[in-house]
């Protein structure tokens, strides 16, 4: 296939952003609902009604004002969030009609912002407190933002080299670009949140040194590495999220195999796929252990990666990656079939003896999930399912240890806005834990 | 098929759509091509003394992603020679035998000057003139236009001029800057006038240009009132058009009425016929698509008469003016309530704010286990569209306490959602007027009102 992009323009932001126009007409097209189910289902709350409002009335400042106010990571949230699990699902003009754009609408209002260095949420006056965050993915950054919006003085610290977390690192450029991320990074830091990276709770931090230096430490600090999958030849199979990485953050020097195989069926799985075909992989066949009724990927991520040509083999399970001269060949799979329904109503699959068949590979990417968080058992914290435990103020079993984010998702499927939400909420505790 | 053939005041034009005398019937070359597309006259753009016209002359009201649901103007009367319009009126006229053709006027308010304008009209073939009375910029300024239309004596004076020589119709065309449109109109009755026409442009200033403080429209740093036209004054020029349909003189007057004010589709059309108008005049809608809006016009009202059963205008024209009447003869004990359909309802929930902050508090959110609930009391931590959409309550409405002031029907976006339903009062029928004859201390004594109240049983929470 010939490369007719470079491999910055083939992962370049999908959705483009709505003109002037396009913005005016579809606000006017929101009805204003009252006590709108859109705010409903968004779980930071926005009042969507009233920001679209204030699009329709030129009043951009104002409309993303009301976003920031219950969002500070809106910007990342109008890219990345799955709109038509929330509020666009919940729009009232949807059973009939095309719901209300929000997410682009949401776009439009803090891109606007963003482009004209406009700051529309400030710090609070100087309380003297100071609050610890570790991990500035998007529960860290919100949190701190919240804190530093009550007058707190916040120091984040990140194991990376840059601030972020997944949405600087693991979300496929297509849908959220470095730089929006960054943008949203630099806006915090201008609330006058300190953020260091280059730090790591367990390495060059310890919990004890944070308790006594700061009034209370927020931990937002994501979840581990894609687990082993524990097969011959796994030393070949390249890690997803690090796929991801470098496609954003070094795209150029990334090697795309020829034929590139993604183990597993989740959304990164498919912003794997995404990138390996853009990137100029000949072919891409993603395999799951299940079929397409219980893969956890959003059905319009599915549909979407449908479209750029990947191909599926379901009921499929690698058993080894085959390599010829130290140079990987193929993945090794068995078929599987459904059987009985696991605890959480899935079906569970099962190998079917003798049906094993190789697929040629030169590059196989896993995707299938994270690891639990492994800084748990490191700092004794009590934990569920394997997640940080923490109460309905968001407290570790450690008093003035928080937590929020992926590390303590152990119910429901893991999300940017859900972190935001987790962030300010724990924020709002960790405010009044301190008086 | 309907016959939209028309008669007005003598002048016959195959259906009652002719251009308002405007910016599209400027000039010959315009109305030859409104007739190719089929409008059935035109009045032609004002004629008479030398004028010298502005840019940015048209400014417009916009909401949401309408366009121009009103224009506003300070264009002048014809900018183009006398002569050059009195030719092309005539070669107009006789290509197009069958069509209408009006010349609208305004000259000095000079006995002589009106004399020769009519003669000058007469000759082009013309069937009719229009005398504009109503143009409220800069004419009016010169003494013309509704400087005269808001003075009957000055209305009754100078149709009296013209009618001493026209032998062609003469249509007065008020302006609606007025405080009675009635007066005007008894003048032109007064003066023998041949029919009348409503409305012209109402005084309007557009805005104010946020960016620059400048006024909306920027005429080289100033701005300033203009005649505002479109679909929002047509409530204003049906109210205007029933008024006069209602006065006994005008009505004993027996003068037919040109209706215009807002006209853009058949349906407004057809609202004009049936309060009175026999001809219909257009402009702002010509104005922002263009001629081809006649064929709908025309369609549209022909296949609404077949539907009805109605084969020429005179089975619609007036049909509904019966009906106008006034507050003091409206029946007291009729009762209206909301019905909210719960199978079409999307729980938008704007008719519960209406309701609930600016009307009657009658609309109740119900869960779908039939609890009352508050807005804005579901669990912060819950989220997603699935528990948004199914917990959502439904808007019903206490019909009980509902007075009928049918405001959520109005702010309801579905089509047939909220219907009106007429229910039983219990009580006898009654009018205002007959309480002030039969009762009349309840009109004027809170005290006797609470009694009377109590005895007929109205109830008001």
């Amino acid at each position: 296939m010939q490369q007719t992009a470079t491999p910055g323009q083939a992962l370049a932001e999908h959705v483009p952003p709505l003109s002037a126009h396009e913005a005016i007409v579809e606000a006017n097209r929101c009805l204003f609902c009252y006590d709108a189910p859109c705010t409903h289902a968004c779980p930071t709350h926005i009042d969507i009604p009233r920001f679209i409002k204030k699009i329709s009335t030129d009043n951009l400042i104002g409309s993303a004002r009301t976003i920031l106010d219950a969002n500070l990571l809106g910007s990342t949230c109008a890219r990345v969030c799955p709109v038509q699990e929330l509020c666009e699902g919940a729009c009232v003009l949807g059973s009939e009609h095309k719901p209300i754009s929000i997410g682009r609408l949401q776009r439009y209002s803090t891109d606007h912002i963003r482009q004209r260095g406009i700051d529309v949420i400030h710090a609070g006056p100087a309380t003297g407190k100071r609050v610890v965050v570790v991990g500035a993915g998007p529960a860290g950054l919100s949190c701190a933002g919240q804190l530093a919006r009550l007058g707190h003085s916040v120091t984040v610290y990140e194991k990376r080299p840059l601030a972020g977390g997944l949405s600087t690192y693991g979300i496929i450029g297509l849908r959220e670009p470095v730089d929006a991320s960054l943008a949203e990074v630099e806006m915090i830091k201008r609330l006058g949140v300190a953020i260091e990276t280059g730090h790591e709770l367990g390495a060059n931090l310890n919990l004890d040194d944070l308790l006594r230096s700061f009034e209370a430490v927020f931990l937002s600090v994501g979840l581990g590495a894609t687990p082993a999958l524990d097969i011959p030849g796994e030393e070949h199979i390249v890690d997803g999220l690090a796929y991801i990485e470098q496609s954003k953050i070094d795209p150029t020097a990334m090697h795309i195999g020829r034929n590139v195989v993604v183990i597993g069926a989740g959304n990164t799985a498919i912003d794997c796929a995404t990138i390996a075909k853009r990137l100029g992989a000949e072919s891409v066949t993603m395999v799951y252990r299940r079929t397409d009724r219980e893969m956890t990927a959003y059905p319009h991520e599915y549909e979407f990666v449908k479209n750029e040509g990947v191909a599926f083999r379901f009921l499929t399970q690698p058993i080894a990656a085959l390599e010829l001269n130290g140079k990987l060949v193929g993945l090794k799979c068995l078929r599987m079939k459904l059987g009985a329904l696991d605890a959480s109503a899935r079906p569970t699959s099962e190998l079917i003896p003798d049906s094993d068949f190789i697929l040629p590979a030169d590059q196989v990417v896993k995707a299938i999930g994270q690891q639990k968080p492994a800084i748990a058992k490191k700092l004794g914290l009590a934990t569920e399912k394997g997640y940080l435990k923490v109460d309905d103020n968001f407290m570790t079993s450690i008093s003035k240890v928080y937590s929020g984010g992926d590390c303590i998702r152990s119910k429901g499927s893991a999300s940017t806005v859900m972190a935001v939400q987790d962030g300010k909420l724990a924020a709002h505790s960790i405010h009044r834990s301190l008086y | 098929m309907a016959d939209l053939t028309t008669r007005f005041a003598g002048i016959k034009s195959p259906n009652p759509f002719w251009l308002a005398s405007a910016p599209p019937s400027n000039s010959g070359a315009q109305i030859h091509r409104a007739f190719e597309a089929g409008w059935g006259g035109a009045v032609w753009k004002t004629i008479g003394p030398p004028v010298l016209n502005v840019s940015n002359r048209y400014g417009a009201w916009h909401s949401g992603n309408q366009k121009m649901l009103a224009i506003n103007n300070v264009e002048l009367i014809s900018d183009r020679p006398l002569e050059v319009n009195l030719r092309e009126m005539a070669e107009v006229k006789r290509a197009w035998p069958d069509r209408a053709v009006i010349a609208s006027a305004m000259v000095e308010s000079n006995r002589m000057a009106w004399h020769t304008i009519v003669r000058q009209i007469e000759d082009t073939g013309a069937d009719g003139i229009e005398l504009n009375y109503g143009c409220p910029h800069g004419m009016s300024e010169r003494g013309m236009g509704s400087a005269v239309g808001q003075v009957p004596e000055y209305c009754e004076q100078i149709t009296a001029w013209v009618m001493e020589v026209s032998k062609i119709p003469v249509i007065v065309k008020l302006t609606p800057n007025i405080t009675n449109i009635v007066m005007p109109a008894r003048a032109a009755v007064a003066a023998k006038a041949s029919a009348l026409s409503l409305i012209n442009t109402v005084n309007s200033i557009i805005g104010v240009d946020l960016d620059t403080l400048q006024m909306t429209p920027n005429i080289g740093g100033k701005g300033g009132h203009g005649g505002y036209a479109g679909p929002a004054v047509k409530p204003i020029a049906l109210n205007m058009l029933s008024a006069l349909g209602t006065d006994p003189v005008v009505k004993g007057s027996g003068l037919p009425i040109s209706g215009m004010g807002g006209i853009a589709t058949w349906k407004d059309a057809a609202e004009f016929l049936l309060l009175g108008a026999s001809s219909l005049q257009v402009c702002t809608a010509v104005m922002h698509y263009g001629f081809r809006i006649v064929e709908d016009l025309c369609d549209g009202l022909s296949n609404w008469m077949d539907s009805k059963g109605m084969a020429t205008l005179d089975d619609v024209i007036g049909k509904s003016l019966h009906l106008v009447s006034d507050f003091k003869d409206f029946d007291l004990s009729f009762r209206a309530v909301a019905r909210i359909d719960t199978s079409k309802c999307i729980k938008c929930d704007i008719c519960y704010v209406a309701c609930n902050d600016t009307a009657h508090q009658c609309i109740d959110l119900i869960s779908s286990d039939g609890k009352l609930v508050a807005p804005h009391t579901y669990d912060v931590r819950s989220n997603g569209k699935q528990i948004a959409v199914e917990t959502r309550p439904q808007p019903i409405v206490r019909e009980e306490d509902c007075v009928g002031c049918r405001l959520c029907y109005n702010v309801c976006p579905v089509d047939h959602c909220i219907e009106m339903v007429e229910v039983s009062s219990g009580r006898e029928s009654v009018t205002w007027d007959e309480i002030c004859k039969g009762q009349k201390d309840v009109t004027e004594d809170w005290e006797k009102m609470k009694q009377y109240r109590d005895k007929v049983g109205i109830h008001i929470h």
